[in-house]
């Protein structure tokens, strides 16, 4: 599937110091910028709320979903920004994936953010779903064809 | 980074039903057939295709309601028109994703290479 985001960066740092970075809940929010109610565990919600100037107000809230020490990290949340009218808990999340690698003498995150069209698989159009392009390069096509 | 995206969720209230409606290979087909000229009616779009009217007037309904296409009423029929503002939207909305996942991943790098 290609609905998703892949953003990776190497680091001049260990897998074991990055996967405290990502894991322990301080230092987590410390370059997030999120201030975490407790640690990280899996199955059970992470809550919090931004730590960014003039956005206190905003809550975190996400699903701790994956921890594989020292390589796989998950949690679920939801993209569309928080509204706080809004009851978000109905609605499909998207998946966050963080994996941690050697690389050389330091290592490689990549973060993959998936599931945007909010679309249980059981409903997807079967062809479409079998199809090596997902929606993002059907966009881009659209977009081409339509610009071109 | 939920900032950044409370704002952009502003601008573009609803990329889930935009992306949601593209989800699909008959209404990615009608809107390339749309996307190539002037408006069509239901009857012109089920024509030469499988498809019978009811099920291109569904399709094209969840296009609408994605804003997707409008309809515009020519005598007794409608005319089904693409707009391309919600898949620009939408598709920069990903770009400020990625781009926030980047911001995010610069600030972790900085923090573990101190």
């Amino acid at each position: 599937m290609s609905d998703r985001i892949e953003r990776s960066v190497e680091l001049k740092a260990p897998v074991e110091r990055v996967w405290r970075a990502l894991t322990d809940h301080e230092q987590f929010g410390q370059w997030f910028r999120v201030k975490l109610d407790g640690p990280f565990v899996v199955g059970q919600p992470s809550t919090g709320h931004i730590t960014h100037p003039g956005y206190e107000h905003v809550r975190w809230k996400a699903d701790v979903v994956r921890m594989e020490p020292p390589h796989v990290f998950a949690f679920t949340w939801h993209p569309y920004g928080i509204d706080q009218t809004v009851d978000y808990s109905a609605e499909q999340p998207t998946l966050v994936e963080f994996r941690v690698e050697p690389n050389g003498d330091g290592s490689r995150v990549t973060v993959v953010e998936s599931g945007f069209d909010k679309v249980p698989a059981h409903r997807r159009d079967e062809a479409f779903r079998m199809n090596s392009q997902g929606w993002t390069a059907q966009v881009e096509n659209i977009r081409t064809y339509v610009d071109g | 980074m939920s900032t950044v995206r409370t704002a952009t969720a502003a601008r573009a209230p609803e990329p889930a039903a935009v992306f949601a409606a593209l989800g699909d290979r008959t209404r990615l087909s009608l809107l390339r057939r749309l996307s190539q000229g002037r408006p069509q009616s239901i009857a012109r779009l089920s024509a030469d295709t499988d498809l019978t009217r009811q099920a291109v007037t569904k399709h094209l309904r969840v296009l609408e309601e994605a804003g997707l296409v409008e309809s515009l009423r020519v005598g007794r029929e409608s005319r089904f028109s693409y707009r391309p503002e919600p898949v620009e939207a939408a598709r920069s909305w990903l770009d400020e994703v990625a781009a926030q996942w980047d911001d995010a991943l610069g600030r972790l790098k900085a923090f573990v290479e101190e």
